[in-house]
């Protein structure tokens, strides 16, 4: 047995496994320390994967030895091999971070359950990234879309269970949508492997059936990612999950839909159906430009931290779907680097959140919500703390240096290069937007004075460092851009030639 | 339901053979309708069956809490262990044909583990959710208590 070649399903099966050894275990330290190995060996396997995909392309691996399209295909391409770095690196993070953070957030006795839930998570998360089946897809979305109601629902706040409530109901239509797409899907092409699925589909291009298909994946699939006014569950989702699962989600759970996204209108239906035929490109533009004006908007408005980077979460995949209204290689670039960019950012918010919450409370109390009157004067509290939220800020508004720049700057140049010059306006005026509700948040903690005999508390290290290794990657792909756009672009032209 | 003396007895007569055709729907799932999901089901309506009829304190002293709890992990440590098992064995995850000399004999003893995974899950997500239901209000359940 050599390992590297099984490497795509050690990808989802070591995840897969650390969940039922962390119930088995019932112990949350040894929880603990199973689904984080897990998830680190998972992080291995999705580098040894890119290693591989930059060598041959497309890694193919079969499920029982069954040949595709019979069988279970896993397929790795050079976009799926960057979004399993993502996923798995996230959690690889967020993991240790949660030791300190749910001690806090969570009743002691459910903490194997939410090391449990996290697993299946992620074994979810990456199993639809990396699988090549059409159904598949939909059983590591459910997988993951119920460990996320789960997890969501272990939020202290009562409004947790309401909140994960409302995901469920919005969740489960949107999976509805993507099942009842994939089997028009299979009504016609008779395959659910993506690649044979796409060789058949040109053939009946043209029959409603597969209009129908396209429709629901995309509304299905657009709910699931909160593509402006689909985001409803998004902003109480993310305020009243626990600090880790919002990082983890924000940076991953609507990344991996716009993946699915991308691989459907890429990979299967392909450019022409998607581009050419029907107004879809017009539409995305439309709901895209509003997601990021209205939502960055209501960001601006709001009280709680949480909340307001929950809705600049909605406004900020606005640029991500702006970018696949392109229908250009710099336009599918700039969304995969974004798609990145922004996972690495949001997650390093939510993670210094999290931490300043627990360094807010008193010890032993549950953390507090950190709404804003409670952040006076936080500066002097928590220096560290407070800079790497700015910095991370910075990232959103997308100032030069750091991550979010990088992804602007491609956005701006797929808009120049098709010469729309009023969306290079669109994106710079919602920058301002970005640039408001930062503010507010730099206004409370630098400027307005601290309560009296405030002296120098910072959140506890072990939630320090892991934000603090994101917040330093957020300004490592602002400066050194051949890891992210270097494969952001290889993935696009593998996707455009794929599907001319 | 405690006191109803047609109902113990036939109850008491009639659990056995549900559990028995629980398994015999479990082995037979290779010839005809059946296999690990319903056997699952069938098992654990077995054991609700009894719980409603003597009470859920009685039925937790047979299929404990902790006992239903291991039994949904350990179904899908065993299905994905036989997944493990077939990489051990040179082949693909999930690779029935190497477990076994002769591959055709390897694909039968595969999908009996994969379904004996199934049925323990299955019975005890059946348990858990019922344990769970029954449980609420502390007793006030008229579950024979």
């Amino acid at each position: 047995m050599s390992l590297s070649a099984h490497l795509p399903a050690l990808q989802v099966v070591l995840p897969l496994l650390s969940a039922p050894l962390a119930v088995l275990l019932r112990h949350g330290g040894f929880a603990c320390a199973v689904v984080t190995a897990g998830a680190w060996a998972a992080f291995a396997a999705a580098v040894g994967l890119w290693l591989q995909a930059g060598e041959v392309g497309v890694v193919s691996y079969h499920i029982g030895s069954w040949a595709p399209p019979w069988g279970i295909e896993y397929r790795v391409d050079r976009l799926a091999s960057f979004v399993l770095l993502l996923v798995s690196g996230t959690a690889a993070i967020v993991l240790p971070y949660s030791r300190a953070s749910i001690e806090r957030e969570i009743p002691r006795e459910q903490h194997y359950l939410y090391y449990a839930m996290f697993g299946l998570c992620l074994a979810g998360l990456l199993g639809i990234t990396i699988t090549g089946d059409a159904f598949n897809i939909f059983v590591f979305l459910e997988i993951s879309s119920l460990s996320t109601y789960v997890l969501i629902a272990l939020g202290r706040d009562r409004r947790a269970l309401a909140a994960a409530y409302r995901y469920l109901i919005m969740g489960t239509i949107g999976a509805t949508f993507i099942v009842i797409g994939i089997g028009f899907l299979y009504l016609m092409t008779g395959t659910l492997n993506l690649a044979d699925m796409a060789e058949r589909l040109r053939d009946v291009e043209s029959s409603r059936a597969v209009l129908a298909a396209l429709a629901f994946l995309t509304v299905g699939i657009s709910l699931k990612l909160a593509l402006f006014p689909l985001h409803q569950w998004l902003p109480n989702a993310y305020t009243h999950a626990p600090s880790a699962v919002t990082a983890f989600l924000a940076a991953t759970a609507t990344k991996v839909s716009v993946y699915v996204l991308i691989r459907f209108w890429y990979s299967v239906f392909g450019e022409s159906l998607v581009y050419v035929e029907l107004p879809l490109p017009r539409i995305m533009l439309l709901l895209s430009l509003a997601a990021m004006f209205a939502a960055s908007f209501t960001a601006i408005f709001q009280d709680n931290l949480k909340r307001l980077f929950a809705y600049s979460s909605v406004g900020q995949i606005g640029y991500i779907t702006l970018g696949l209204s392109f229908d250009s290689i710099d336009g599918l670039t700039a969304s995969i680097v974004h798609l990145f960019n922004h996972g690495v950012t949001k997650a390093a918010l939510f993670l210094l959140i999290g931490g300043m919450v627990i360094g807010l409370a008193k010890s032993g109390t549950v953390p507090p919500a950190p709404t804003f009157d409670r952040l006076a004067g936080l500066a002097k509290r928590m220096p560290l703390t407070c800079f790497g939220i700015v910095i991370a800020g910075l990232s959103l508004i997308g100032v030069p240096g750091t991550a979010g720049f990088v992804s602007k700057w491609y956005l701006i140049v797929a808009a120049l290069e098709k010469e729309q010059f009023w969306l290079v306006g669109a994106i710079l005026l919602s920058s301002l937007l970005a640039v408001a509700y930062v503010w507010r948040f730099v206004e409370v903690a630098y400027f307005k004075p601290a309560a009296e005999g405030t002296t120098r508390r910072e959140a506890p290290l072990g939630l320090l460092i892991p934000a603090w290794l994101l917040v330093i990657a957020t300004i490592w792909f602002g400066l050194d851009t051949s890891f992210t756009v270097g494969t952001a672009a290889e993935a696009a032209q593998q996707l455009v030639r794929v599907g001319k | 339901m405690r006191n109803d003396l047609v109902l113990r007895v036939v109850g008491k007569l009639l659990i056995p053979f549900i559990l028995l055709f629980a398994i015999y729907v479990q082995f037979h799932g290779d010839f005809g309708p059946g296999g690990g999901f319903q056997a699952g089901v069938i098992f654990a309506a077995g054991i609700v069956f009894y719980a409603l009829i003597f009470g859920l304190e009685n039925a937790r002293k047979v299929v404990p809490d902790a006992l239903v709890e291991a039994m949904l992990a350990a179904g899908v440590l065993l299905y994905a262990g036989v997944g493990v098992a077939g990489l051990l064995l040179g082949g693909n995850f999930l690779d029935y044909f190497v477990l076994d000399a002769d591959p055709i004999h390897g694909q039968h003893r595969g999908i009996f583990w994969v379904e004996a995974g199934v049925a323990v899950t299955v019975c005890g997500v059946m348990l858990k959710i019922f344990y769970m239901f029954a449980a609420r209000g502390d007793g006030a359940t008229g579950l024979g208590e």
